[in-house]
């Protein structure tokens, strides 16, 4: 009896030294969930290819991880009812870990952060919002985060901001700023780009990175960051890979993956290329 | 099967009720007069107004009422002319660009029934009508109309049952209506099947109750269609005699 529970050991490690992570043999495939239609992180080009951040960044942690990696686009809004009915095995669309979500999947670590804030148009008074690009973390500073919000909230009276239904800016707005503006709730963020374009809305809240890049598109001319930028707390730890409950081998993949990445480089190569700043979180 | 859950669905999911009917009937009522209009223009004989008539009907019924919508509300809003315009007061609220959609929509529908109603009419009850000394508009309101009317109404029963769900459609202009609150709640519990049968339930409640009104109204419309009461009464004297014997 001895002998086998040693003989086993010794085998583990040995399978263990010659594999590196020896879990990495199970899983052959991994099929990865994204919108496209999230840009810098995921996007769609006009031939049907996806491109961003995460579709570089997954390529590199798969071909890290020894599996053949396959994308699948699915709606924001059904994402992670579709990743726990099986349709793909793993969430890489811009989705930030918060806790809400973290009851019904897991999730890796963070392999990207920008903090959320507003886009307004040039002309309007909005444009004029305090603290214009100062960071505020919810979590780590609340005191001078509530203060930031206090100090925006004269401007934004009776104000309609649109946001994406259940991102988590929403969340930040209903719990901070539903009291002096009304929240307009979209599907798609270009569908609240659209109307801030036209005037319906006279704000949007999105991430940083989002709005940096919409606002490069001819058809939003006259877009602009506004406001404070907010991170943490209720706004999340950043971008993971969303996995269903209990796929822990995978979990620990991504994980090292992520790492990896994060520590030689390549993400805030990545970074620079697609986003223009480092959203490496450290 | 989480009880709790269900209950707590339909909570978040009633405030939704009143904005639903507004939408529906709202639409349906605006649409009703412009349905007669296009009804009118039809059978009126006059040409360009039969052709506008028939092209209204080719675009709103040939195209889906989701286009539809998109095209009013984000296509619309495009082009700096409209935003400029008095019709923007109207335009920028996504309330009324739902209901211009639906009433634009039901209209198109809504006019072909009503058309078969006007054409069921008997020429006999017309001419009979004329001798009576009736004519224009007293003729219409007297006796064209409630017979139109009357054979018109099962089929537009059901236009208005579609109209109840063709507001769902609104929530994807932001419109927080049943279907509205439900993605919401969706995407905060990512429990799709509860939250969806909750909101067809809500829909077939309305609708079961929309059926009896129209079948009510249809009973009340059509006293020729129904035995005399005192055939009735009599029968069930019968009855009750045949069972004692």
């Amino acid at each position: 009896m001895k002998i086998w529970t040693r003989l086993l050991g010794v085998a583990m490690t040995a399978a263990m030294l010659a594999a590196g992570p020896a879990l990495a043999s199970d899983i052959k495939t991994v099929k990865l969930g994204t919108e496209g239609a999230f840009p810098p992180w995921n996007s769609t080009n006009a031939d049907g290819t996806l491109e961003g951040f995460e579709i570089d960044l997954g390529k590199i942690l798969c071909e890290r991880m020894k599996v053949e990696c396959e994308w699948v686009v699915q709606d924001w809004k059904g994402i992670i009812p579709a990743l726990n009915a099986g349709k793909f095995d793993a969430i890489m669309s811009g989705m930030s870990a918060t806790a809400k979500r973290a009851e019904v999947i897991d999730f890796s670590i963070p392999y990207g952060s920008t903090g959320q804030t507003f886009g307004v148009l040039e002309d309007s008074d909005l444009a004029k919002l305090p603290l214009n690009g100062d960071v505020f973390p919810l979590a780590s500073k609340p005191e001078e985060a509530k203060k930031a919000i206090e100090e925006i909230k004269p401007l934004l009276k009776g104000k309609i901001i649109g946001v994406q239904s259940s991102a988590i800016a929403e969340r930040f707005l209903q719990e901070n700023l539903a009291d002096v503006a009304e929240i307009r709730e979209y599907g798609k963020t270009q569908e609240h780009d659209l109307d801030l374009m036209s005037g319906r809305v006279d704000a949007i809240m999105a991430s940083t990175a989002y709005i940096s890049t919409a606002m490069k598109d001819p058809a939003n001319k006259g877009m602009i960051l506004a406001g404070p930028r907010f991170q943490g707390g209720i706004l999340g730890k950043g971008s993971s890979l969303g996995l269903r409950k209990g796929s822990d081998e995978l979990k620990a993949m991504f994980d090292e993956a992520i790492a990896s990445a994060r520590d030689d480089g390549t993400i805030k190569e990545l970074s620079m290329k697609w986003f223009g700043f480092d959203v490496t979180v450290y | 099967m989480d009880i709790q859950f269900f209950w707590e669905s339909l909570i978040t999911l009633i405030p939704g009720i009143p904005l639903t009917l507004l939408l529906a009937f709202l639409s349906t009522f605006l649409g009703a007069f412009l349905a007669l209009l296009l009804a009118t223009m039809r059978l009126s004989g006059i040409r360009p107004l039969g052709w506008f008539a028939q092209g209204y009907l080719f675009v709103f019924r040939g195209s889906p009422l989701l286009v539809q919508l998109f095209l009013i509300y984000y296509g619309l809003s495009q082009f700096p002319a409209v935003r400029h315009s008095f019709a923007w007061t109207f335009l920028r609220d996504p309330y009324w660009c739902a209901i211009i959609a639906l009433t634009l929509n039901t209209a198109a529908y809504a006019s072909e029934v009503i058309r078969g109603g006007l054409l069921s009419v008997p020429h006999g009850q017309v001419e009979a009508a004329r001798a009576s000394g009736m004519s224009g508009f007293m003729l219409f309101r007297r006796i064209v109309f409630p017979l139109a009317i009357r054979q018109a109404l099962p089929a537009y029963g059901t236009e208005l049952i579609l109209m109840v769900k063709a507001t769902s459609l609104a929530s994807i202009i932001t419109i927080m209506e049943i279907t509205g609150l439900a993605a919401k709640l969706v995407s905060e519990t990512y429990r799709v099947i509860e939250v969806f049968i909750v909101a067809g339930a809500i829909y077939l409640a309305i609708n079961f109750i929309l059926t009896r009104i129209v079948m009510a109204l249809e009973y009340r419309l059509t006293p020729h269609l129904r035995e005399p009461r005192i055939l009735t009464a009599l029968a069930l004297e019968n009855e009750s005699a045949g069972e004692i014997s």
